[in-house]
């Protein structure tokens, strides 16, 4: 992808999602409550980010540009998980899987 | 509207301040995903809803196109749009001041204000207002810190601090694995996606494992 074509990618997203947003957020202060009362759809909505952001985790985690690629994140996010299971603030959380990736990164 | 309740103030300002903080990791993030500095604070200020924010500089980061991107980051945003619906009741705006709230209608003011109910209603809007005031100035001023101090580092992702990004995921999804349930659902999605990706483009694994979460809500027992 050439730099020209990535700039106007960003753009796009920046604007589009921005829309979107607002839109869905808008609509939903818009439409009676009455008409979004199925049980199924509410349930299966709470579980959308739960596939999103662990499909997001995975792939930023252990693949680059469609290949599949081992490298410091993988440990980084393991000390992320060590941290999350300690119930470390979401800060350290963040930061302890930086350090860990840069570290790796810089002497292996 | 009568007085604003201590209780209510208080909560409203500490979450404001937690989760702004989190806009430093969004800044870095965006900046280290090839995002310049406007661009980053543009999606705070303007998309202003976390989860799609890291999605649409996740997505794009890894090389995935615009449409990708959007996509997930609307699916991320539909929750917005049911908290809309719980506190239009609640709020009864009109014009401008509607158009207001619908900005600052996120997972933190809405939560705030449900978190009021046994203070009554005017607790409820002082918390909804408060919150998502709170947590639109200090998202939007941590991002330009993170933003700026990712930018100070030259170009972040020759340090190898890419872990972030991931990490800044988990942290997102973590509170929301509830039971065995949902961590069954998060695990098939992450392998789904890992499979998918370098069998289709960029992003749509992503968006594939919406479809999982479609299959598991309509099979669940309430």
């Amino acid at each position: 992808m050439s730099q020209q074509i990535a700039a106007q990618a960003m753009w796009i997203a920046i604007i589009g999602t921005s829309a979107i947003a607002f839109a869905l957020k808008y609509l939903g202060h818009s439409i009676p409550e009455r008409f979004v009362t199925n049980p199924r759809a509410l349930r299966i909505n709470t579980l959308i980010p739960i596939a999103l952001l662990s499909a997001l985790v995975g792939v930023q985690t252990i693949t680059d540009t469609g290949k599949w690629i081992v490298d410091q994140r993988l440990a980084g996010v393991a000390v992320a998980l060590i941290a999350l299971a300690l119930k470390a603030p979401y800060f350290v959380v963040v930061i302890s899987a930086a350090v860990t990736s840069a570290i790796l990164y810089r002497f292996i | 509207m009568s007085r604003v309740l201590r209780t209510t103030a208080t909560q409203s300002l500490s979450v404001s301040f937690t989760v702004g903080l989190y806009g430093t990791a969004f800044g870095a993030a965006g900046i280290a995903a090839g995002f310049s500095i406007v661009q980053v604070c543009l999606l705070s200020l303007l998309t202003f809803s976390g989860a799609s924010q890291f999605a649409v500089v996740g997505v794009i980061g890894a090389g995935g196109s615009a449409i990708s991107a959007i996509t997930t980051a609307s699916l991320l945003g539909i929750r917005n749009g049911l908290y809309g619906l719980r506190m239009a009741p609640i709020l009864q705006l009109r014009g401008i001041k509607k158009v207001i709230a619908a900005q600052v209608t996120i997972d933190e003011s809405t939560g705030v204000a449900i978190g009021q109910e046994e203070h009554g209603l005017d607790a409820m809007k002082h918390g909804f207002w408060l919150t998502g005031f709170g947590v639109y100035i200090f998202w939007n001023l941590f991002t330009l810190l993170g933003a700026l101090g990712a930018q100070a580092m030259g170009n972040p992702s020759a340090w190898g601090l890419d872990a972030a990004v991931p990490a800044a995921f988990l942290g997102l999804v973590w509170p929301r694995l509830l039971g065995r349930f949902e961590r069954a659902l998060a695990v098939s999605a992450i392998t789904l996606a890992i499979l998918l990706s370098p069998l289709i483009s960029a992003g749509l694994p992503i968006i594939a494992t919406t479809l999982l979460a479609v299959l598991f809500g309509w099979k669940a027992r309430s």
